[in-house]
């Protein structure tokens, strides 16, 4: 099925948050490139939700196929957060592992992931969760051939749950500030730990403790996005370009980066207090930074940019 | 079966493995050589502390290339949840610890996963489903989330969950469905050696994760299998 991108889609000013997944897929590759593989007109649904008396999507929520990025062939997968949160359900899951299997014939320049999701759909739990164990070993086995696996996040889902997993699994990350990237939600925290532990509703403390900002300070993420289609774009077309290796060289420097981590900060009890330790000036107006300040300061933390992952 | 009746079964002459603050680590002789043990006991959530001291002994096995068999047991909670987990990247952490295994299986480690308790979520993820076999225990409880929780989010009836339970394995907790969707291979028995039972598995493992056929045969995953081979097929097409 040809995507042409229609007249509409400007990547300059498209916000990738409010973007649909085909729209992102659409204005992030080059135009008239994607092809799509079990696109909507096949319609294989979710054979359990009609149990649930839910609506299904004749995608099940994740768009994959072919494109160009660039001119360099790619395999891409967007998740679709507006669908039962870009939850990982038997359709949706095989989708993405199905795709992640076919790079290790087709040596594509890369595989993205456009991540959005809020984990594990659970109506569909087992087979979800045993899709997020296949979806990282397929993830493993691309990575160890060569092929680097990019994962985007700035989606409205977040990327919580097994999606975390998911995207730490991936060679490297590009995310904007409304990109959360976390295992337990805010309301899985609250609900099983409470309100002292984890306030749900304080927005402020979401973003400061799973937001984009704080992953990229503290090298969780490899790029920080302006929340447009273009930004994204480019950050995927350079992180592409120097993806690390899957060996023991790599993981062990992990070990030792996510060790030194915790050593350094593990009694913080704020971002603002990793922040600070970071050499960060003034902590406390870090969330309000534009892109361009944002940059600049990402520049001085030791810790942002690294090949361990 | 308890951890210490399992490593019994298992190392008949004996082993060094100990577990400290719910983590399991060591070694006991096997097969004419080693095997590497690690994982979580007692029902203990797995958070950015433990995964790490995990994944440290996992790739301490890689560089030490011995090849030897690699034992991911499991009894854990969920995933640590917490502000200071997240704060400091559990998302990195576990998945490091499953990359770590993944590695480890790369590498010519034969891994085995063995859960004879709980695990659920980002801990069963990061440990026992990152494994290339993974075994169970009767009795074993392995689950994404436990019904009450199921209801509140679905917002249906308990009751009615619990009937739709019996009849679909695809979301109700319990070793039998997580059979049933193939994550788990083989369920052993527990009056047989375990030590034998074990071998058997590693002789036979196959290269490729299987997990979606056995989902279709056993019927817990119907379409899994099917789908991604699909998605395979339309790549090729060009």
């Amino acid at each position: 099925m040809a995507g042409n991108r229609a007249a509409s889609i400007d990547p300059d000013s498209l916000s990738w948050y409010e973007a649909t997944a085909r729209q992102r897929v659409l204005a992030l590759t080059d135009p008239g490139s994607f092809r799509e593989f079990l696109p909507p007109t096949e319609r294989r649904m979710s054979p359990h939700l009609p149990l649930f008396d839910l609506p299904r999507a004749f995608d099940d929520g994740i768009v994959v196929g072919r494109a160009r990025l660039d001119g360099a062939p790619i395999l891409i997968a967007a998740q679709e957060g507006r669908f039962m949160g870009g939850a990982f359900g038997e359709v949706h899951g095989a989708k993405l592992v199905g795709l992640l299997r076919a790079a290790l014939e087709l040596k594509p320049t890369a595989v993205l992931i456009l991540f959005d999701t809020g984990g594990v759909r659970l109506q569909e739990a087992n087979a979800g969760e045993t899709a997020i164990a296949e979806t990282m070993r397929a993830i493993v086995d691309a990575r160890a051939a060569g092929i680097p696996v990019i994962g985007l996040i700035g989606g409205r889902a977040g990327c919580y749950g097994g999606g975390g997993l998911i995207a730490g699994t991936c060679s490297r990350l590009a995310v904007s500030e409304g990109g959360r990237i976390s295992v337990s939600g805010p309301e899985v925290i609250e609900t099983n730990k409470g309100a002292e532990e984890f306030d749900s509703r304080d927005r402020a403390l979401v973003w400061r403790t799973m937001g984009g900002k704080h992953r990229r300070l503290t090298g969780g993420a490899d790029a920080f996005c302006a929340d447009t289609i273009s930004a994204f774009r480019k950050a995927a077309l350079a992180l592409v370009g120097r993806a690390p290796a899957f060996d023991l060289q790599t993981l062990e420097a992990e070990q030792a980066r996510l060790e030194a981590r915790i050593d350094q900060f593990g009694d913080c009890r704020d971002a603002a207090d990793v922040w600070a330790r970071l050499g960060v000036n003034d902590p406390e107006s870090v969330p309000a930074m534009d892109t361009g300040a944002f940059d600049e300061t990402v520049a001085r933390s030791p810790e942002a940019d690294h090949d361990a992952r | 079966m308890t951890l210490a009746e399992i490593l019994a079964s298992l190392f008949p002459q004996g082993h060094a493995v100990a577990v400290r603050d719910g983590l399991v680590t060591g070694t006991g002789p096997f097969a004419g050589g080693q095997m590497h043990v690690v994982g979580v006991d007692g029902d203990t959530p797995l958070g950015v502390d433990g995964a790490l001291v995990l994944s440290r002994v996992v790739l301490d096995a890689v560089r030490a290339g011995d090849r030897a068999p690699i034992l991911v047991a499991v009894d854990s909670d969920s995933q640590r949840m917490s502000r200071r987990d997240e704060l400091l990247g559990l998302n990195e952490c576990l998945a490091h610890l499953a990359k770590a295994i993944l590695l480890a299986d790369r590498s010519g480690h034969p891994t085995i996963g063995l859960i004879y308790g709980h695990s659920a979520a980002g801990a069963f993820i990061a440990t026992a489903l990152a494994t290339r076999v993974l075994a169970a225990l009767p009795g074993a409880n392995p689950s994404v989330m436990d019904l009450p929780s199921v209801a509140r989010v679905t917002k249906l009836p308990l009751d009615k969950l619990k009937d739709m339970a019996k009849s679909t394995p695809v979301f109700a907790p319990g070793l039998d469905n997580m059979v049933a969707t193939g994550a788990v291979h083989v369920v052993l028995e527990p009056n047989l050696s375990l030590e034998g039972q074990i071998r058997a598995l590693i002789d036979g493992m196959r290269a490729g994760d299987v997990r979606d056929r056995l989902g279709e045969e056993r019927g817990g995953r119907p379409v899994a299998r099917a789908i991604a081979a699909a998605i395979a097929d339309q790549a090729r097409l060009g």
